[in-house]
């Protein structure tokens, strides 16, 4: 089967992976967690029996090294707004992103999941239900469950 | 206005703040024996080339206004490995023999070759080839002899065109018996500048 060259895969979803991973482990440890992605997707590559869906294969593996990353930390603040800041954004936002992060933060894993694909990378559901291995439908409540949640956290 | 609405837009615009670059990748592919092929492009004197190499040397070079980018990148991916990263720092070395060789500093490359894109024909044609020294010429029935070949020149052109490495395997030498200027990989224009680039040089002491 004739793969692209595993740049273009690089080149095309590099910079979303890194930003899904910030907001799921932190912009220290989303490092870490990328370099690990993409190393385990250049090993896996020249194997792969299906390259007809490589975004959601390289989101998929990012998603358990999230998760996996997370289990082995322990349940910890998440300093997602750092990212921001590092990044040169003002600090009123700074510190608006600061509750926001922390908020989905302590979203059940499979929310915080749904909600960062759909928001931050621009994910369909059908996307987020090949990411995660559930059904459409359940990537649909997950991401409003999460929002709802989301809401009520930062209404209070 | 929907509360939702709000909270949709709250996270699009902190997601979009989470813009860091991310690490490098080669380096740590390299060092975990998963690059395969490093590749680059570089400016010259006769339009932007891409070099590729592998653990073993260059693999490739390719005129990038002759050649489609996509279609020598996904040929390297068909046959060498899909394996591949921009990796400019690998490629040091030989961009640097090139910038010499147009500058007229270097005349002779001392760079370790890849030679799996070449059929074994084809290697004997190339190894030919890369003796005739910088400034000569030879003939395509000279190197087709050279090369053991009983099919003659014609067999040798073809072997010629798909040198994987022009430049760096002098192809561009290669004329015909009657002093036509042949064929190239890079069409005749680049053929006839190179040829005069190596006119112009004093030849250095090798």
């Amino acid at each position: 089967m004739a793969l692209p060259p595993f740049q273009t895969l690089l080149d095309g979803h590099g910079r979303d992976v890194h930003r899904f991973l910030i907001a799921n482990v932190g912009p220290v440890d989303a490092d870490d967690c990328w370099q690990e992605t993409w190393l385990s997707a250049l090993r896996a590559y020249p194997s792969l029996k299906d390259a007809s869906n490589l975004r959601a294969w390289v989101f998929t593996i990012a998603h358990r090294k999230a998760i996996d990353h997370l289990r082995a930390r322990g349940r910890r603040a998440i300093p997602v707004a750092e990212a921001a800041e590092l990044a040169g954004a003002a600090p009123e936002s700074v510190l608006a992103d600061e509750q926001l992060w922390s908020s989905v933060g302590q979203l059940p894993d499979k929310q915080r999941t749904a909600v960062t694909l759909r928001f931050l990378v621009d994910s369909s559901y059908a996307e987020i239900a090949d990411v995660m291995g559930s059904s459409e439908e359940a990537a649909r409540r997950n991401v409003h469950e999460a929002l709802k949640r989301l809401r009520k956290e930062l209404n209070r | 206005m929907n509360e939702n609405d709000d909270l949709e837009r709250l996270l699009l615009g902190a997601g979009a703040r989470l813009n860091l670059e991310p690490p490098d990748l080669p380096a740590a592919a390299a060092a975990a024996g998963m690059l395969d092929v490093a590749y680059a492009t570089t400016d010259s004197p006769l339009g932007p080339l891409l070099l590729a190499s592998t653990d073993q040397g260059l693999v490739r070079v390719a005129y990038l206004d002759f050649a489609d980018r996509d279609e020598v990148l996904q040929s390297l991916a068909d046959r060498v490995s899909p394996r591949m990263l921009e990796a400019p720092g690998r490629l040091d070395e030989p961009r640097r023999e090139l910038d010499d060789y147009f500058d007229g500093r270097r005349q002779e490359f001392d760079l370790p070759l890849d030679r799996r894109l070449m059929s074994d024909f084809t290697q004997r044609v190339l190894s030919a080839t890369a003796t005739i020294p910088y400034g000569s010429v030879s003939t395509y029935g000279a190197v087709a002899r050279e090369a053991g070949s009983p099919r003659g020149s014609r067999a040798a052109g073809n072997a010629l065109g798909s040198n994987p490495m022009p430049i760096v395997i002098p192809c561009h030498r290669v004329l015909h018996a009657d002093g036509g200027i042949g064929g190239y990989t890079g069409g005749l224009e680049r053929k006839r500048t190179l040829l005069e680039l190596e006119s112009r040089q004093p030849r250095l002491p090798g």
